[in-house]
């Protein structure tokens, strides 16, 4: 169609009625592909909408049901059909709380590699390296995880945890039970190593915008590595570390497939990171299979939109902080 | 700096400490790398046989393949991009061409953006109200219109910044000459950028290659070998699901190999992804 429409190009030593004729044909095709465009972005806006109104429509005969007491009970009893979202939600902030305190300063510490330390013919090859961290699927850090992680967290890590700071009065009560290798904890350092290439990959980026004639400037007065990081690096680049952050928080909360892996499943709140546990996600891939049409269902659909709605505040406060970067860097 | 200075050593110090604390880091990050990769070929390739790919999966004690798994995977994938491609290629194209600066193309960046992130067991639920519960029953459609919602915003994201790159002189050399816009964008724009709009495609592949999580809900699984789109289907995320959770050990063999050769596919697409972009990035 492009290519006859190019021939017609031709037809401007014809006669003017061609030559209308052709013009006419560019118009519509010039108008049509203009709306097909159009529509796609449209489309775009449609999905996420489509999304939001069709969770709730699935979960509103749950909130209908239990109101304003399905985010705080803790129950879960299908046979009853009481169900509650706080194990659930307890299970995905804590998680997340354990991924972000592990993940976050281990990413940054990379992305300072990257951008400060690396020798330059290894910037690349280690930058790749750590991308392809992200690339590789969420089920094969599941797969991994529990033949792995779970049995070397299970004979080292979770007793060295119960022996050291399960002894401390109130505090050790976060490392106490059996070491069972499946858990909170495990979870979290699966959903850890998961958003590291996140963090990294993003604070990379915002370092770079960073204008060399500041740290060259702080270099020139005999400032250390560390002090130009610490003292023009991040400050220059704050809101857009702490966006990519956020970033890696919603990837973190939305994480299924590894984590349903090696949490263990239970349904209830234990205090102990060493107990099973869940979260959102986690629970919506394990029982849907077996939720029979109706309540359970819709609860089930009600955690998903819990799930949806947490995910879109972080993330929308994520772009907001990232794009006043942007506008900052002046691009 | 004057050595003599009592702030000197302190302040070295820490430098070195903080130094020390970021090459540590980094170790911790390719150390997993290398140990995921390495339990990867270590349990996956001695399971790499031709049976992996001519037998259908099989039930415990029989010999059994992933060639429905694997079929499975590919037939999802290319519905999900028949959709997913021109949709993201003309939603990105609507961005960066003719609404770069509208109002309408903040919220549809925005948007996009959230749905780049957004779970993907959210985005499988959606699609499970709206192509399973309708029709009553789970499918291989369904499954590929997960994938194409999981991969519409990665195309729309690499087709708008493609497109930014285009020097304005190009259009206006092409508008100069009496082309519509229409034919700029496809005559000119695309044609400049079009390593570009392969890498957004390879990486949208790679990424529905390995998803799983929608697909539980849509495309279900399916121990027998179908090619039927309205029918439950199998993929080899979804198979790795089953089988690494199965207690019988040739299963779990076959759970290791069928990650092996998802992880192969879906580096393999990024590094690929990842040189086409570089190269593209060399001409300008």
């Amino acid at each position: 169609m492009t290519a006859s429409a190019l021939e017609s190009i031709d037809l401007v030593r014809d006669p003017a009625k061609d030559r209308a004729r052709a013009l006419g044909r560019f118009k519509l095709a010039d108008a049509s592909f203009r709306v097909m465009t159009l529509g796609a972005a449209l489309v775009v806006l449609l999905l996420l909408l489509g999304v939001a109104v069709s969770l709730f429509i699935g979960a509103w005969p749950a909130f209908h049901a239990f109101g304003f007491d399905f985010l705080l009970n803790d129950s879960w009893s299908p046979p009853k059909e009481r169900f509650g979202a706080a194990a659930a939600i307890y299970g995905t902030v804590v998680t997340s709380v354990i991924a972000m305190v592990i993940g976050v300063p281990i990413g940054l510490g990379i992305a300072v590699f990257l951008t400060e330390l690396c020798p330059p013919a290894l910037r690349r090859p280690i930058g790749i390296a750590i991308e392809l961290l992200a690339g590789i699927p969420s089920i094969i850090y599941g797969i991994w995880g529990v033949y792995y992680l779970k049995p070397f967290m299970q004979a080292y890590v979770e007793p060295a945890l119960i022996a050291t700071l399960g002894r401390i009065p109130g505090f050790g009560l976060l490392f106490k039970g059996p070491p069972l290798g499946y858990g909170v904890l495990t979870a979290g350092l699966v959903l850890a190593i998961m958003i590291l290439p996140f963090v990294t990959a993003i604070a990379r980026d915002v370092f770079e915008t960073v204008p060399a004639v500041l740290k060259e400037a702080a270099y020139g007065v005999g400032a250390t590595t560390f002090e130009v990081v610490g003292g023009i690096v991040i400050p220059y680049t704050q809101v857009g570390v702490i966006g990519g952050i956020m970033l890696a928080l919603g990837r973190a909360l939305g994480e299924t497939m590894a984590v349903t892996f090696v949490i263990g499943n239970a349904t209830h709140i234990m205090p102990s990171l060493l107990a099973q546990g869940t979260t959102i996600s986690a629970m919506i891939a394990n029982q849907f299979a077996d939720a029979d049409p109706g309540l359970f269902t819709s609860s089930l659909l009600a955690l998903g939109f819990i799930l949806f709605v947490i995910t879109f505040i972080v993330l929308a406060l994520a772009r907001w902080m990232l794009s006043r970067l942007e506008t900052k860097a002046g691009r | 700096m004057n050595p003599l200075n009592p702030l000197y050593p302190g302040r070295r110090r820490r430098n070195v400490a903080w130094t020390v604390l970021a090459y540590l880091a980094t170790a911790f990050g390719l150390l997993w790398l290398a140990l995921i990769l390495g339990a990867l070929i270590w349990n996956g390739i001695g399971g790499l046989s031709i049976d992996v790919f001519t037998k259908m999966t099989a039930p415990p004690g029989v010999v059994g393949g992933l060639l429905n798994s694997i079929l499975g995977s590919l037939m999802m994938t290319i519905l999900g991009l028949v959709v997913a491609a021109p949709l993201g290629i003309l939603a990105g194209t609507y961005l960066a061409e003719y609404g770069r600066y509208a109002k309408l193309s903040h919220v549809v960046r925005f948007i996009n953006d959230i749905l780049l992130s957004a779970p993907s067991i959210v985005v499988g639920l959606f699609v499970y109200q709206f192509c399973v519960v309708p029709f009553g029953h789970f499918s291989a459609i369904a499954g590929a219109i997960s994938l194409a919602v999981i991969a519409t915003p990665i195309i729309v994201r690499t087709t708008e910044d493609m497109l930014n790159l285009v020097p304005n002189t190009l259009r206006e050399a092409a508008s100069a000459l009496g082309m519509p816009r229409s034919l700029v964008i496809r005559q000119v724009a695309y044609k400049a950028v079009r390593s570009g709009l392969i890498t957004g495609i390879l990486l949208a592949v790679a990424r529905m290659t390995g998803e799983t999580a929608p697909l539980i809900f849509t495309a279900l699984g399916n121990s027998l070998f179908t090619l039927d789109p309205t029918g439950p289907m199998s993929s080899l995320p979804l198979i790795i699901y089953e089988f690494a959770r199965s207690p019988y050990p040739e299963q779990q063999k076959l759970a290791w190999t069928g990650a092996l050769i998802v992880t192969a596919a879906v580096l393999t697409l990024s590094i690929l992804a990842r040189t086409l972009s570089a190269r593209g990035g060399n001409n300008k």
